[in-house]
């Protein structure tokens, strides 16, 4: 599905990603952990397309396509999918014109006819049950004025409806009270599939505790430092991240 | 902003093309022989030529407003046209009698003039250069009552409903382009709606500059008589010249007791090249007055213009009148806009809603500029404005000058303004969930404009959409 060949990447003159290795296959779900700085949502964003950060060196295939050669617009066409960390508002565009337009826009990309705004009501009534949301949602403006859980949910909603092939989610758990979690949590475990695969960013275990990841790798200075299965992460909780540095010899 | 928004503004502009066609103009310069030459032209009766006399030698004491935040070369007034008109054009019968270049032209612009063709329920008024080409609909309009024609028009066949109400919302003395406009106007549209009728249809008049060197000055005048209703769209386009034309139009609306007039505009005069060659000087005074109960609403859509100065207004007269001015304004290129309103507050218990929407692109400089006016009389007034700035582009500027004079203290006054940026990130999110940029920006923008465009009749609104995803294109790369 992923493969990340030894990734460097820069915001302005400052390297952030320093040689990034990494597989991820079908349907499998991998946790980035790390301390902060370490790299996790660059990574993220890097893999989006994000124009802030300069690629300087590796490769990255997605689904045996060159990844870094595609706008961020094709990458979305293509199946990847990120939850941003931080949602951005868009006022006076309803929840309901946006998701359609990213609906359609991703159909259209695969030669696939658009979806009217009544039959696109039957999509959403589904996919809104799986953040357990009402239509109300629906014609608010995008994220404007929702609060910190309802953007993180409102970006489960759009993973739902948009069906990727790779869903990168970058700290999503960040800023979510314990019940808003088990929501996002649930919905994303509703959306695992064998043909689905996740990417899921985070700096705390807890997340981790609701969707379980079948791999870990922890991120030290822009590169992975070790990886594991889903026990490594709870050793991270019990030790912290010192040690990692340690033993990767790179502190 | 970088790369993603430096694109989006240089597409060619669509309706730049010159019709050929013969024109009669009148000598360059401006005299008290040229208006007599008009006013000759345009067969007028004598109060007509002595207010535009009156209105002339006003004109000369005064002088060229420098206030509005706006740069450009100084005008020479005696190095332009007055008067231009097809020379084909004689009192016509019927549309069929127009010459068909004309409405070729119109058809161009996709303005069809022709009645079997006409845009359901709307009724068109076309002005090319100084004179009217034709209107639509004007039989059925004249069986429940409603004058629509040109001015000219109405001078001839309704001089006691133009006697009474020219100049009596902007007088002449008002300000320097309205005394201008006053000496010399050729054309425009003119209507009237009787007590109690409702008008069934859209009226709309198309303004079109052609010939070279020429201004326009076209003066609307609408009567709304009491309970009357009616709903007025005015669009605007020019070829794409090298030289900067002088457009001062005059528009007054006379709304009477519980009468309702809405006028909404898309002004999308060439806007010269993105150096700042050639465009259109819009310099337009326009002013509506309401009495009891009476209601007054401006929406406009401004795309185009090299310079756009413009303050459509409301004198809210009447106790319990209403005022209402929802507006866009983009500029890009080398464009400049200073516009924004008036409420002038006499009436007691009167209100007044402004919702203004800036976009800047490009190195254009946008400026909003309006005044909220309560006099001591009026009782209870309520204001509420909101003004909203966007920037795309570190080239661009955004100025927010609001005057508020309040001197009754019932009175309740609200301002709001903000200024954003679309921001890359915003683009990027939408990128991420597959549109391209220029959708991206679309969306974005007519989000942000949404309060303004729901104002407008549902076909215009949908033209202003497309007007402005074409006035941005080329502001994002």
């Amino acid at each position: 599905m992923l493969e990340i060949k030894d990734l460097h990447a820069s915001a302005g003159d400052k390297e952030i990603l320093t040689g990034i290795s990494l597989t991820i296959g079908k349907g499998e779900v991998h946790a980035i952990m790390g301390p902060n700085g370490s790299g996790k949502s660059t990574l993220a964003q890097v893999l989006a397309g994000h124009p802030a950060y300069e690629v300087t060196a590796g490769q990255v295939r997605f689904e045996g396509e060159d990844l870094l050669d595609m706008q961020p617009e094709q990458r979305a066409q293509a199946g990847l999918f990120l939850a941003f960390q931080y949602p951005v508002e868009i006022p006076g565009v309803t929840n309901a014109y946006f998701l359609r337009a990213a609906y359609n826009e991703l159909r259209k990309a695969r030669g696939l006819e658009e979806v009217d705004p009544i039959d696109f009501l039957d999509v959403l009534e589904e996919k809104l049950k799986t953040v357990e949301w009402g239509p109300d949602i629906m014609s608010r403006a995008v994220n404007a004025g929702f609060s910190g859980g309802e953007k993180k949910r409102n970006e489960i909603l759009q993973l739902a409806v948009l069906e990727p092939k790779l869903a990168i989610l970058d700290e999503t758990d960040s800023g979510l009270d314990i019940d808003a979690l088990r929501i996002v949590a649930a919905g994303v475990n509703k959306l695992r599939s064998p043909d689905r695969s996740f990417l899921v960013v985070t700096h705390y275990q807890r997340l981790l505790n609701y969707i379980v990841p079948d791999v870990v790798h922890v991120l030290v200075n822009g590169r992975i430092a070790k990886s594991g299965g889903k026990e490594l992460a709870l050793e991270l909780e019990a030790r912290g991240y010192d040690w990692v540095d340690e033993a990767a010899g790179v502190a | 902003m970088s790369s993603s928004v430096e694109t989006l503004v240089n597409r060619e502009y669509r309706y730049g093309f010159v019709t050929d066609i013969e024109s009669d103009v009148a000598p360059k310069g401006l005299n008290e022989d040229v208006i007599r030459l008009i006013s000759a032209k345009k067969k007028e009766p004598a109060f007509m030529l002595e207010w535009r006399l009156k209105a002339y030698r006003g004109w000369l004491k005064m002088s060229e407003p420098h206030w509005p935040n706006v740069v450009y070369p100084p005008i020479d007034y005696q190095n332009i046209s007055y008067y231009a008109a097809p020379k084909t054009t004689k009192p016509l019968g019927s549309l069929d009698e127009v010459d068909p270049k004309l409405l070729e032209t119109y058809e161009k612009l996709g303005i069809p003039l022709s009645e079997q063709k006409i845009l359901a329920g709307v009724a068109v008024d076309a002005i090319f250069d100084s004179i009217s080409v034709g209107t639509t609909y004007k039989k059925k309009l004249a069986e429940v009552g409603i004058i629509f024609c040109s001015f000219g028009e109405a001078v001839q066949e309704h001089p006691e409903l133009v006697e009474k109400y020219l100049g009596s919302v902007v007088p002449p003395s008002d300000n320097f382009f309205a005394a201008l406009n006053s000496a010399v106007f050729s054309d425009g549209s003119f209507v009237y709606v009787p007590k109690g009728v409702k008008c069934p249809v859209e009226l709309s008049t198309y303004f079109r500059i052609n010939t070279a060197d020429t201004g326009q000055f076209e003066r609307t005048l609408i009567i709304a008589d009491e309970g009357a209703s009616v709903s007025y769209l005015e669009g605007c386009t020019a070829p794409k010249r090298d030289t900067n034309q002088l457009h001062a139009a005059v528009v007054e609306l006379i709304a009477l007791d519980s009468a309702a007039i809405k006028y909404s505009t898309v002004q999308n005069w060439y806007a010269g090249d993105a150096e700042g060659r050639g465009g259109i000087f819009n310099f337009v005074t326009k002013r509506g007055k309401a009495f009891r109960k009476a209601k007054i609403s401006w929406t406009q859509v401004e795309t185009g213009s090299a310079i756009t100065w413009k303050y459509p207004s409301v004198i809210l007269q009447g106790d319990d009148s209403v005022g209402e001015f929802y507006s866009v304004a983009v500029v890009n290129g080398r464009q400049q806009a200073d516009t924004g309103t008036k409420m002038i507050h006499m009436g007691k218990n009167t209100r007044s809603t402004i919702v203004s929407k800036g976009i800047s692109a490009g190195r254009g400089n946008n400026s909003y500029r309006g005044l909220v006016k309560v006099l001591p009389k009026a009782e209870g007034a309520r204001n509420y404005t909101q003004c909203d700035s966007m920037l795309i582009g570190p080239g661009c500027g955004a100025n927010t000058f609001p005057y508020i004079d309040v001197q009754n203290p019932s009175a309740s006054v609200e301002h709001e303004a903000s200024t954003s940026k679309i921001g890359e990130d915003q683009i990027f999110y939408c990128k991420q969930r597959g549109l391209n940029t220029e959708n991206a920006i679309s969306m974005i923008v007519n989000g942000f404009c949404k309060e303004v465009f729901q104002e407008l009749p549902m076909e215009f609104a949908v033209e202003a959409q497309k007007l402005l995803g074409v006035s941005l294109e080329g502001s994002v790369g």
